[in-house]
């Protein structure tokens, strides 16, 4: 490893774990973990969803206490009393959920806890200086007295990343940082992770992307069902080996999307456009023409904020009738004012917040994977836990959901898992068109290589899907068509065989040529 | 959070302690405290009759029936400030209905309901429909049918003393659904209101726990925008929480007026607060989305067994309010540690 030899001083360790164990009730989820943290390293931690990734970090963070095992931190003991505490003793960490407060200023949320003062008033001149300095520090330029809410969400994990780094930090941890950042703002931050790296901080990193692993790590541990499976030097470890250690079997082809069998017409658009903001602002959709066949993935591809979900929210009527242009399913005009109706006439629409409009929280996985199907499983209103139980059963089953019981409450399963939830919700309606909003954002390689091929053995079925993704080799390998779109508006349409990385970058920039833009209102 | 106890091995003692720290494990810890206060303060073995605990449930009956429909509205993330107000407007009307005017029971019990979910459908539009803070719709409407219930009687007490055109009084025979309603039935055991405040939580519970409009409150409440992305009717399903909570002050409103043989515009006040009281002491989360009708009935206990030992202990009203105060604190804070 030429790294290595670069930087002899890295082979000390900032930050050992030795034997953490970790129990939620009758429930272990780390058992005996060992983990140890070199200063300028990258030091990926890899592993299926409820693998115990969070938990791990979240015990180093001081959110839990394990109940077993020590930790030390340059060599000295560390048993952090709690989250403020570890921040002072220089362990920062950007948790899966962010966990700013959207209506709060950023200089605000950067101190929130340990405001700078002044006689006991906050000092906001100085509290903005130094908000500025540390965001600045880390390539971010903003107005910090503007509202976290008022950023897009690449930007809020920049600032959340910022608030980690407020307080000198020794030691970095981010929990999949990049699961809500597009291309250009997920290269903003590996730039931020080398700049790091450079200056001596060690970063524990923790993702389900392949690439980044490949293109980030000096060394991985993977952890399996608690426990771990082996740490090692990123050089010596084959993406295939790799991906063994964590599923503990082989997965076979990345991306096994068969040849599509195209059938009827199920949705077309034609000069579609969503007001999301209101009448009076700019369309976020802006006459956008496309159409689904069964069988069929289409693609969208674009930045984030380049307007796909909004047309999915458009046409699965989230945004009431704020939309222009027409829309046909199965050949009849439909225009959705609301989700419900949309829902009757077959579609599908698993969104990309989780956690803002996906599930409820509190309730249990039965709750919300029969969620969207009450009015079946409960006829004449009466409900049947019984067949409710076996719904959700039967509707989580092919997506492995990992859970240690259907009563467990939503909020206790591990992010991926929650996922996977949502996903199970709209199988359970059987849709004809599903519109995916980042379907496997947070899910392992195994569950994901699970997912393509449920998509492909839905599509089988004559179902056709719509998907935004912003992992490119996802985006390329999946669809059979991909439409791109650039500041709502589609600037190219590229079949299978076409698209390239490149290509799509382009148009996603605003660059389609012209061609290819005629293509996009023609199809 | 951190409970690293291993229950497997812990038996039976362990499953208790667990049973302790969930929600209605708690609940039933606060009630079965206030139980022992009465246990200790028996004020001479008054604790010990049958009656005692009979008149106990008596008293409570017209709140429990308002926070059970409360529990409905606050499953949802929302609050019902107006029951109390509603609950006098209904017996105001209810009183007039069947004393002076002389309707039949049949006739004046359906429009007295009819008033309450009219009550209870105008806070459920505003909220529902037009997205006014339940807070804020509830508050207007509170003031709105204490305004109707004082203009309706005239500012005064509706009783059977009906005052001639030559101002001299008449009594007239107390209409036989008051007493209907104001006796005990089932042997001389069950005070006929105990029984009305059964039926209307029973229905509250079949709603909330077994019927598809029971997922939705609580979808709702735990993630409105999931529910409505899921295709629940949310605005419907809200709409209909606030007219049940309406439907149920009216309820409240006939038992009182039938108990008090009279129609008062002031009763009912605060009434609403206790409600809401006893849904958060038996842990129904404010924030919504969490809780339930079995916790509402441990805390409809708690706070009425509590009132009723203070009141049999002789304590005076100053001091029963100011223990009130206390008590419910104490029981939300142990209710809170379990997050
Ligand atoms: N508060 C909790 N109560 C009960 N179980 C919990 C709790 N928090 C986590 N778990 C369980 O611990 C296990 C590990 O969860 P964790 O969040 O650490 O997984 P992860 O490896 O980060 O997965 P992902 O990649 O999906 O984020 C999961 O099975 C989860 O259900
Ligand atoms: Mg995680």
């Amino acid at each position: 490893m030429s790294f290595l030899m670069m930087h002899p001083a890295q082979t000390t360790s900032v930050l050992r774990m030795d034997g953490i164990g970790m129990r939620f009730g009758p429930v272990t989820v780390l058992d005996d973990v060992s983990f140890d943290l070199r200063a300028g390293e990258v030091h990926v931690l890899a592993g299926e969803n409820g693998a115990g990734k969070s938990t791990l970090i979240k015990i180093l963070a001081g959110v839990h206490r394990p109940c077993g095992g020590t930790m030390t931190l340059d060599g000295c003991a560390y048993a952090p009393a709690g989250p403020n505490d570890a921040t002072h003793r220089g362990v920062a960490v950007v948790h899966q959920e962010l966990s700013l407060i959207p209506a709060m200023s950023v200089a605000d949320n950067l101190f929130l806890g340990c405001e700078r003062t002044r006689g006991g008033w906050v000092d906001h001149a100085s509290q903005h200086a130094a908000a500025r300095r540390a965001l600045a520090g880390i390539g971010l330029e903003l107005d910090v007295t503007r509202a976290v809410e008022s950023f897009p969400i690449g930007v809020r994990q920049m600032i959340e990343i910022g608030k980690a780094l407020a307080h000198e930090a020794r030691v970095l941890v981010m929990d999949e940082p990049t699961s809500a950042l597009n291309a250009q703002e997920a290269e903003q931050l590996f730039a931020l992770v080398a700049l790091l790296k450079g200056r001596g901080c060690g970063l524990v990193y923790i993702t389900h992307k392949m690439e980044e692993i490949e293109r980030l790590a000096d060394r991985i541990t993977v952890l399996r069902d608690g426990r771990r499976v082996g740490t090692a030097p990123r050089a010596e470890l084959p993406m295939e080996r790799l991906v063994e250690w964590m599923v503990g079997r082989e997965v076979g082809e990345r991306f096994p999307r068969h040849a599509p069998h195209a059938g009827e017409e199920l949705l077309r658009l034609t000069g579609f456009s969503v007001f999301s903001g209101g009448r009076s602002a700019r369309p976020t959709v802006d006459g956008v023409s496309l159409t689904v066949r069964r069988g069929e993935i289409v693609g969208l591809g674009g930045l984030q904020g380049s307007g796909g979900s909004e047309l999915m929210g458009g046409l699965f009527g989230a945004y009431g009738a704020r939309t222009s242009g027409t829309a046909a399913v199965r050949g009849r005009a439909a225009r959705f004012t609301a989700p419900r109706q949309a829902i009757r006439a077959g579609l599908a629409y698993v969104t990309n917040d989780r956690k803002a409009s996906g599930l409820v929280l509190d309730q249990t996985i039965v709750f919300n994977a029969t969620l969207a199907d009450l009015p079946r499983l409960s006829p004449f209103g009466w409900r049947r836990p019984r067949a409710e139980r076996a719904a959700a059963r039967e509707a989580t089953q092919p997506l492995q959901l990992r859970a240690d019981s259907l009563d467990m409450s939503v909020g206790a399963l591990s992010g991926g898992n929650q996922q996977k939830v949502v996903v199970a919700k709209w199988l359970r309606l059987g849709p004809d068109l599903l519109l995916l909003d980042e379907p496997t954002r947070g899910i392992d390689v195994g569950a994901k290589r699970e997912l393509y091929s449920l998509l492909n053995a839905w599509t089988a079925r004559g179902m056709g899907i719509l998907m935004i993704t912003s992992e490119m080799p996802e985006l390329l390998a999946m669809s059979d068509r991909i439409v791109v779109l650039h500041r709502g508006r589609a600037t190219a349409t590229l079949t299978a065989a076409e698209a390239t990385a490149e290509r799509v970058l382009a148009a996603a920039m605003g660059q389609g040529g012209a061609s290819r833009v005629t293509e996009a209102t023609q199809s | 959070m951190t409970d690293d106890r291993d229950t497997a091995a812990m038996g039976f003692a362990g499953r208790v302690f667990r049973w302790l720290g969930s929600p209605t494990g708690r609940a039933c810890l606060a009630l079965a405290l206030v139980l022992l206060v009465g246990f200790v303060f028996h004020a001479d073995g008054a604790f010990y009759k049958a009656g005692t605990h009979r008149d106990a449930l008596r008293q409570t009956s017209v709140y429990g029936i308002l926070a059970a429909g409360m529990t409905l509205v606050i499953v949802t993330g929302g609050i019902d400030l107006a029951v109390g107000s509603v609950l006098a407007l209904v017996s105001v009307c209810f009183a007039t209905l069947t004393i002076h005017w002389g309707w039949s029971a049949w006739a004046a019990v359906p429009l007295a309901l009819l008033i309450g979910a009219l009550c209870g459908g105008a806070s459920g539009l505003a909220v529902a429909s037009w997205r006014v803070q339940p807070f804020i719709a509830t508050l207007a409407m509170m003031a709105l049918a204490r305004g109707l219930a004082k203009y309706a009687s005239g500012g005064m007490k509706v009783s059977t003393a009906v005052q001639e055109v030559d101002g001299a009084y008449r009594y007239v025979a107390v209409p036989a659904v008051f007493r209907a309603i104001d006796t005990r039935i089932l042997g001389d055991n069950v005070p006929v209101v105990t029984a009305i405040f059964a039926v209307c939580f029973g229905l509250a519970w079949l709603a909330l726990a077994r019927h598809r409009w029971g997922r939705q409150l609580y979808a709702i409440g735990g993630n409105e925008e999931a529910a409505r992305l899921s295709g629940l009717p949310v605005v419907g399903a809200k709409f209909a929480a606030y007219v049940a909570s309406g439907l149920f002050a009216a309820v409240a409103g006939i038992c009182q007026a039938a108990q008090e043989q009279q129609g008062d515009p002031e009763a009912g006040a605060g009434y609403e607060l206790l409600a809401i009281a006893m849904v958060v002491v038996g842990g129904t989360s404010l924030m919504g989305g969490r809780g339930g009708l079995g916790l509402t009935l441990i805390g409809i206990l708690t706070i009425g067994y509590l009132e009723k030992i203070l009141s049999i202990n002789a304590v005076p009203e100053a001091g029963r309010l100011m223990l009130t105060g206390v008590i419910i604190l104490a029981a939300v804070l142990t209710q809170k540690r379990g997050r």
